[in-house]
């Protein structure tokens, strides 16, 4: 009797990482009105952005990048750029900096969504690769650390929610996994594009924990583990969420 | 589950905002009977977040010079105002069916008349429930 | 920056139903927000759409604050003859946007 109490206490406390099989995105957890929205690429709500963004890519890259030399892209960032580790938004930004001689975008920028929409889109259905050598791998280990460790005045943990009680409720609302397989998204709640840095900002907001700027390293790592962690999945980009 | 949910605004707006939808509905009807039938008011019965949420109304009509749909309206008791929209058709439309995506505030029921060319109004309504979404912008949850 | 988005088929045969699906950029400020400091902030949104035939009214539809912000309106019109369907936007604060598209009735 106490070997199985003991062996119940054992199992109950080892966290439940979501095994590759069991993997959902979110958009498998909205209605299907939702779903509805995000499949219509042509006048669902993220239209307007990408309109802007293919409209800026042939103002702005396609003197350079060639149509449909986008593709594949959006679904291996964040990556390494000169040694340091960036996501697709930030690497948008190096090429204006550093190739086009413009000022980069403001992070949450109505023309960094729309080109990083139109980027990202280019990319949709295809497989999320993420590669691991060498120096990724100090940046991937910090973002695994963030998504495990406690904080906040709730002391609680991403893992506690998005790995061991995905698909239960979170007061009416559905727990995803949180794979950002879909970023930029529409989100129903901001009635705008916005980046998976703002979102990772409501999360931490709701868990009362300290917040990270947009763009900053500790949250670009955290995107690099949660990349890694949807390795495989197909993106969605622009998807829809509430 | 609809008929169990409780809304949160408190009973006295409530009460206002329903009056607000009546007088509306008045306004378009004169005060004609609503006849149940024919129209088709399309919304998910659990919406994930009020601030988009796909709407179609449909309704069987011929869509003949004789015989069509004149308008539609959407309404609902608890916005805090009542309507959503007005659409004008014609037998030029083919068809009588109109889609959007609304606000809807709060847990409630939605209403769509149709107005046809004979004069007579035919509605159909739908309860819904509103959910937040988790983890906001100023963190209420 | 994208203002309008008008779908429809190019090309239909004479009496077919043509499904039209618009978008317009708007936040469809609603009235009834407030700031961090309580003030309220004004309406703004689209009021109307108008859609022309060769210049007859086939279709309109009047907006309220309940509309989602970059409105969808969806719609039919049956294809009687080639020419222009016209869409006209228009709102508060002098809001107002235009697009024809030109159809091929066969």
């Amino acid at each position: 009797m106490k070997v199985l109490l003991l062996a119940a206490l054992c199992l109950s406390l080892a966290g439940k990482a979501v095994s590759e099989e069991a993997r959902k995105s979110g958009y498998d957890f909205m209605s299907p009105q939702t779903q509805a929205m995000q499949n219509d690429e042509v006048t669902g709500p993220a239209a307007l952005w990408l309109l802007d963004g293919e409209a800026s890519f042939k103002g702005n890259c396609a003197r350079c990048h060639a149509e449909g030399s986008m593709k594949g892209v959006a679904a291996r960032y964040p990556a390494l750029h000169r040694g340091k580790l960036v996501n697709l938004e930030q690497r948008i930004n190096a090429c204006r900096v550093e190739q086009q001689k413009a000022p980069a975008f403001a992070y949450e920028s109505r023309e960094l969504l729309a080109l990083a929409s139109h980027v990202g889109r280019q990319s949709r259905g295809l497989p999320i690769r993420i590669e691991v050598n060498g120096t990724i791998r100090e940046y991937l280990d910090r973002g695994k650390d963030s998504f495990h460790r406690r904080q906040g005045q709730l002391n609680l943990s991403c893992t506690q929610c998005h790995d061991d009680n995905w698909g239960r409720k979170l007061a009416g609302s559905t727990i995803p996994q949180a794979h950002p397989t879909g970023y930029p998204i529409y989100r129903l709640e901001w009635q705008s594009v916005g980046s998976l840095h703002r979102r990772l900002r409501n999360c931490l907001t709701g868990m009362r924990a300290e917040n990270h700027a947009l763009g900053s390293p500790e949250l670009v790592e955290l995107e690099l583990y949660l990349m890694w962690r949807a390795r495989g999945m197909k993106l969605e980009t622009p998807a829809v969420r509430p | 589950m609809a008929a169990n949910a409780q809304a949160q605004l408190d009973p006295n707006r409530a009460a206002q905002r329903k009056a607000a939808m009546e007088e509306a509905v008045r306004k378009v009807t004169g005060g004609a009977p609503l006849r149940r039938g024919r129209v088709k008011l399309d919304l998910p019965p659990l919406i994930d977040n009020g601030n988009a949420v796909p709407l179609s109304v449909s309704v069987d009509s011929p869509m003949t010079p004789a015989d069509h749909v004149k308008a539609i309206h959407v309404f609902t008791e608890r916005n805090p105002q009542p309507n959503v929209v007005n659409a004008y058709l014609g037998p030029r439309a083919g068809r009588a069916r109109i889609e959007t995506r609304a606000r809807i505030a709060d847990t409630q029921t939605v209403t769509a008349i149709a107005q046809l060319s004979d004069g007579s109004f035919w509605s159909d309504s739908v309860e819904v429930v509103v959910t937040l979404s988790a983890c906001l912008e100023e963190g209420l949850i | 920056m994208a203002r309008v988005v008008v779908n429809v088929p190019g090309q239909a045969k004479r009496g077919e139903v043509l499904e039209i699906r618009t978008l317009a950029a708007h936040a469809m400020e609603t009235g009834f927000r407030r700031t961090q400091l309580g003030e309220l902030i004004p309406r703004d949104i689209i009021r109307l759409l108008v859609c022309t035939y060769n210049g007859v009214e086939v279709f309109r539809a009047e907006l309220h604050p309940a509309i989602a912000a970059n409105p969808l309106i969806a719609f039919t019109t049956v294809a009687t003859e080639s020419g222009t369907l016209e869409f006209r936007w228009s709102g508060d604060n002098g809001y107002s946007a235009t697009q024809s598209v030109q159809i091929t009735v066969v």
